[in-house]
């Protein structure tokens, strides 16, 4: 197995992607970083579109799964600021 | 106790398939039929460059337009079940939003409108298209969300922008039936030298019509999503 | 070797995010969770089209149009999964408008609190 520079990236890629899940699901965080480590799993995702030869699937990725989503948290947690602490 | 074991169990299960699945599956050596036609007859029959855009636009239109309707259905539930009887006047006054919030809203906003045109005019010689370009669009309405919050958005206007790209997708679809070979069929337009803008027939006017239907659904939601009272 | 870290990677994705929708008691960390697992999804169906050697399906200068079909690599999952893309984020958007809804009616987020439907 040679090691290219495409395969050493995509393990970091892959080995961060789980690290950042993990930490977007455990219930002991507060909520607001739960989303954002979701947002940044989806902008690892689109780089690794990238290395897997779909440029439409990485722009699409990266506009609408890091960027709207995240808003869309963060607007309505805004408006729930007492139900948080649970 | 017991509910996350069997919690566990099933994860385990779920694990073993997905194992399976991945071990028994190896790459193919080369194109199969459906892929090695796409990419055989794109650039002659439709003059197309980007080969994900013809599939979207010409040879899967129905997806696409099964694909939009979904997102008017979204869009129009969650306007439906935010809406609010009549918003009160607020009775404090929000304290401006910074200088460099200000500033760089002014700044970027007309820049920002024009690189989500220019996406989804372009589809179909390099990646992007109608979906990126309209949700570039609908973050330059956010940035404007929220350098002023209080600020009223007229939902009329993004009704019928959105309306009216619907209702011109459907028309050239049908377009398509009547002068050529079938739904949202792109050569009623001449298709043109192969690599220049005005090329590939009625791909870029179709994917035109698409960004703004998505941006203006995604913007939608957005202002409904703003517009609730904080409790 | 690339399919399969991607799709290894893929699959482990979609089983955190459903650990984390079953688990949580919060609505909005179960909401959070399914957004996780939409991106895993879309990961493994990408992961399927990817040949060695070759290049992405677009035709220019590197790639000429007479001998695309030995050059590119297979473009019909990408469309699949653009179309997926966008459809999670109006799904997503759908259940925060009913998160909100749910929160406003009990003023809890706490899912053991809305239990009008258990028998």
């Amino acid at each position: 197995m040679t090691l290219t520079l495409t395969l050493v990236m995509s393990i970091l890629l892959a080995v961060a992607m789980l690290i950042l899940a993990v930490m977007a699901v455990r219930g002991k965080r507060s909520l607001g970083i739960s989303i954002l480590s979701a947002g940044l799993v989806s902008l690892l995702a689109s780089v690794m579109f990238l290395l897997l030869g779909a440029p439409d699937v990485a722009m699409t990725e990266a506009a609408i799964g890091s960027g709207l989503t995240t808003f869309l948290f963060f607007f309505v947690l805004s408006r729930v600021r007492r139900g948080e602490h649970d | 106790m017991i509910k996350r074991l069997s919690l566990i169990l099933l994860l385990a299960g779920l694990g073993s398939v997905f194992l399976g699945l991945m071990l028994t599956y190896s790459a193919d050596e080369s194109l199969n039929q459906t892929a090695s036609y796409y990419a055989e007859h794109t650039a002659k029959d439709l003059g197309a460059a980007n080969i994900v855009t013809a599939i979207i636009v010409t040879y899967r239109g129905l997806d696409t337009l099964g694909e939009v309707t979904v997102l008017f259905l979204t869009a129009a539930i969650v306007g439906l079940v935010l809406a609010q009887a009549k918003r009160r006047e607020p009775g404090r006054a929000l304290p401006p939003a910074g200088e460099l919030l200000l500033t760089g809203t002014r700044l970027l906003l007309p820049l920002i409108l024009l690189f989500g045109a220019y996406v989804f005019i372009h589809g179909h010689l390099t990646p992007g298209g109608g979906f990126q370009g309209g949700a570039i669009l609908a973050s330059a309405m956010l940035l404007l969300l929220l350098s002023n919050p209080l600020q009223r958005f007229s939902h009329r206007l993004i009704t019928v922008i959105e309306s009216a790209s619907g209702a011109l997708f459907v028309f050239i679809g049908v377009l398509g039936i009547v002068y050529a070979g079938g739904f949202l069929d792109n050569r009623i337009l001449p298709i043109g030298t192969f690599g220049e803008l005005f090329s590939a027939g009625a791909i870029p006017i179709i994917y035109t019509l698409v960004g703004l239907k998505v941006g203006a659904e995604f913007s939608s939601m957005l202002v409904s999503l703003s517009e609730t009272e904080e409790l | 070797m690339l399919v399969t870290i991607a799709m290894g990677c893929g699959f482990l994705l979609i089983l955190i995010g459903l650990f984390g929708a079953l688990n949580n008691r919060n609505i909005l960390r179960m909401i959070v969770a399914f957004a996780v697992a939409n991106t895993g999804v879309n990961l493994v169906l990408v992961s399927v089209g990817y040949m060695r050697g070759r290049t992405a399906p677009i035709l220019n200068d590197a790639v000429p149009v007479a001998e695309a079909a030995a050059r590119i690599i297979d473009p019909v999952p990408q469309a699949l999964v653009l179309t997926a893309i966008v459809i999670g984020l109006g799904v997503t958007a759908l259940m925060l408008a009913y998160a909100y809804k749910l929160y406003q009616t009990k003023g809890s987020l706490d899912i053991a609190k809305h239990s009008e439907l258990k028998w």
